[in-house]
């Protein structure tokens, strides 16, 4: 990194490094909630009667989609979030503890 | 042991358990009382925020709406576990950043001003005793089932507890009674689930038993389901009744209302770090979601041994359960054709709820005052049972059925607790310390939080005991008016530093005011409103009405923002601090 700017500088780095963070955060964000909309209100609302022309086991996908699979979808986005995040705090030195 | 004296058993080792629970972890400060210390464990928090989360009304009611609703119940599995990952992802973190006791707290600094604290109060006090009213109520219904006491004697007895426990240790016995209430409920609600399980499919785990064989049939519970309906003239299991929009409109308005109940943020404000935040809303689903995803087994499996059982049988013969819960009015026999069989079809047997008239009929069953119906069916059944059942429609021993009664107590006093805590905290934190008495002393907030939950549990008694006419319509209110005023507002909060103090007060009012006056308008007796798609606003239900309402805060904030004062320096430094985890 570039310790040898002048002093002045430091307070400008420290926005400009709370703006990036925000900007990665943000981006995962919208990933991981266009994710969420597609399982719920996509697999499971709009095109559940597609789906529904898939089988999987002895379950109707959209159905599934609807009734579990959305759930399972959703913790695993949580905890996606929670370690992205902790390696870009990490990267950013904004653990917090 | 009979399974009367093994409930007994169950629910008062179950409520020593709470209390013995509740005297070691009482709390010593406001910030104990109000957030823990702010010392949970994300796990610890987790367990918590799932007890906290279900209710009676996810542990007794949810498997047996989806056994009779079908694709349509899907409505309430992703609406209440998508909300989570809003919380967690937009909400939570930046919440525990922030670091205070309240969502007002939030409202009110972010937008530098008393009357949107104000109006947060408002908004969180309507949400959260809508949702009380109905919890009480559970408590007292499960008492009276399970311990044959008047529905009267099991609120009073549920308000002691929860009394003890909340005003004793606050927050901080709150969450560790929680923890245990979850181990109970948990353990409870999948017993008879995997014996159901292995019963039907030789599948041990009920999840998948739903999509398995069903035992000597070469197909799949779902479908046999299916067609065994649609051969009664049902529609399909799998197949939903209600419009694409209105499904579409009330997950919506139940995942966004989720993330905005102030019980649930609250949470939140407990755990040590911003991490911990994260993480401690994915074990919270990881723990809502073994409930959830179990549900939908339940209620499938309920149906079809429901259908299997009662459908074509003479009723000299059908399953001891039936005449059970038809000698405590919860199932209705008429037998419309004269032939001593039971005909299970499409549509009400009779008009209204079950009268019971002195003495039985010729086969035995209660007979019955109610005008019968044109159709075919001759049997009702209220779906609250289906869980409450299953363990005598599966054959399984009486401490199973005992446990299911702590398991349901333990779900709906959980709920009630939560509340009633974030209650007295709005009104000793927020109305009386930050607006109209600041100089009071720690001492005196912190006897003024426990005055405010007494008085908040005889309030929730009162109103479980005397519900308001459509006490069955109220979740939909809390709902509603969490999507449509709390959630925006700490969104925007957090998302846009533009929204200032003007665009968040008229926002939370547009959501507030719209939502509530369309619920009232259809739900109530008042207006004499058609309640069907035809007169609905774009056939949106007032159950989904929430997420029109959430829009319009949003733009009228927005709106009213771009006309107004811009937010001040320093808000928008407070902003940027909360949102960077790191304490600097």
């Amino acid at each position: 990194m570039t310790d040898d700017q002048p002093l002045e500088n430091a307070s400008a780095r420290q926005e400009d490094r709370a703006r990036r963070y925000w900007r990665e955060n943000v981006k995962l964000l919208l990933v991981l909630l266009s994710i969420w909309f597609i399982v719920s209100f996509g697999a499971g609302i709009l095109f559940v009667d597609a789906l529904n022309a898939v089988k999987i086991g002895g379950f109707k996908l959209g159905f599934w989609f609807a009734q579990q699979g959305s759930i399972v979808v959703f913790v695993i986005l949580i905890f996606v979030y929670a370690f992205r995040m902790k390696k870009i705090d990490k990267r950013f030195g904004a653990s917090g503890k | 042991m009979d399974a009367q004296l093994l409930t007994y058993i169950f629910v008062g080792l179950s409520f020593a358990l709470y209390i013995g629970i509740a005297i070691w972890s009482r709390a010593g400060s406001t910030s104990e009382f109000y957030v823990a210390g702010g010392h949970v464990h994300p796990i610890a928090n987790g367990m918590a925020t799932a007890a906290d989360w279900m209710s009676a009304a996810s542990f007794i009611s949810m498997a047996g709406i989806i056994a009779f609703a079908g694709y349509d119940a899907s409505v309430y599995l992703m609406g209440w576990t998508g909300g989570y990952v809003l919380l967690a992802l937009l909400l939570a973190p930046y919440l525990r950043k922030f670091g205070q006791f309240t969502v007002p707290d939030f409202i009110g600094e972010r937008y530098y001003s008393k009357a949107a604290r104000v109006v947060a109060v408002i908004c969180l006090i309507v949400v959260s005793f809508t949702y009380i009213a109905g919890q009480m109520r559970g408590v007292g219904v499960v008492f009276s089932r399970f311990l044959e006491m008047p529905i009267e004697w099991g609120v009073v007895t549920g308000m002691g507890v929860v009394f003890f426990y909340a005003v004793l240790g606050g927050m901080k016995g709150i969450t560790y009674t929680q923890v245990a209430q979850y181990c109970v409920l948990i353990f409870a609600y999948l017993v008879p689930a995997i014996f159901i399980s292995i019963l039907m499919t030789g599948n041990p785990v009920p999840q998948l038993g739903l999509g398995s064989g069903v035992v000597g049939e070469g197909i799949s519970v779902l479908e046999k389901l299916d067609g065994a309906l649609v051969d009664l003239g049902f529609s399909a299991f799998t197949a939903g009744t209600k419009s694409t929009i209105d499904v579409f409109a009330i997950t919506l308005a139940l995942m966004v209302g989720t993330a905005g109940l102030p019980h649930v943020i609250v949470r939140f404000f407990t755990v040590p770090h911003v991490a911990d935040a994260r993480m401690s809303a994915g074990y919270a689903l990881v723990f809502i979601a073994i409930l959830y995803t179990t549900a939908p087994a339940v209620g499938a499996f309920a149906r079809l041994n429901f259908i299997d059982s009662v459908h074509q049988q003479p009723y000299a013969e059908a399953p001891q359960w039936v005449k059970s819960w038809e000698g405590i009015g919860l199932i209705a026999w008429l037998d419309k054709n004269g032939d001593g069989v039971i005909q299970y079809a499409p549509g009400a047997p009779f008009e209204g709820r079950p009268e019971y008239a002195e003495g039985t009929g010729a086969n035995g069953e209660r007979l019955l005052t109610n005008a019968p119906t044109e159709n075919a069916n001759e049997i009702s059944v209220d779906r609250d049972i289906m869980v409450l059942a299953n363990p005598e429609i599966a054959g399984l021993p009486a401490w199973v059925i005992a446990l299911v009664a702590a398991g349901g107590v333990a779900a709906a006093l959980s709920t009630a607790a939560g509340l009633l805590l974030v209650i007295s905290t709005a009104i000793s934190h927020d109305l009386l310390k930050k607006t109209f008495r600041p100089q009071i002393t720690e001492k005196t907030e912190l006897m003024a939080a426990r005055g405010a939950a007494a008085a908040a549990i005889l309030v929730a008694g009162y109103l479980g005991i005397n519900p308001p006419g459509f006490v069955a319509q109220v979740v939909a209110l809390a709902f509603g008016l969490a999507a449509a005023s709390l959630f925006p507002a700490i969104l925007m909060g957090i998302f846009f530093k533009h929204i200032n103090r003007e665009g968040a007060v008229a926002g939370m009012l547009a959501g507030l005011v719209f939502t509530l006056a369309y619920i009232v308008y259809f739900k109530s007796p008042w207006f004499g409103a058609v309640n069907d798609a035809q007169h609905w606003l774009f056939g949106i239900s007032p159950e989904g009405i929430g997420a029109i309402g959430m829009m319009l805060n949003f733009i009228a904030a927005i709106a009213v923002s771009r006309f107004t004062s811009p937010t001040p320096a320093g808000v928008r430094d407070m902003v940027d601090a909360i949102r960077i985890p790191e304490d600097a």
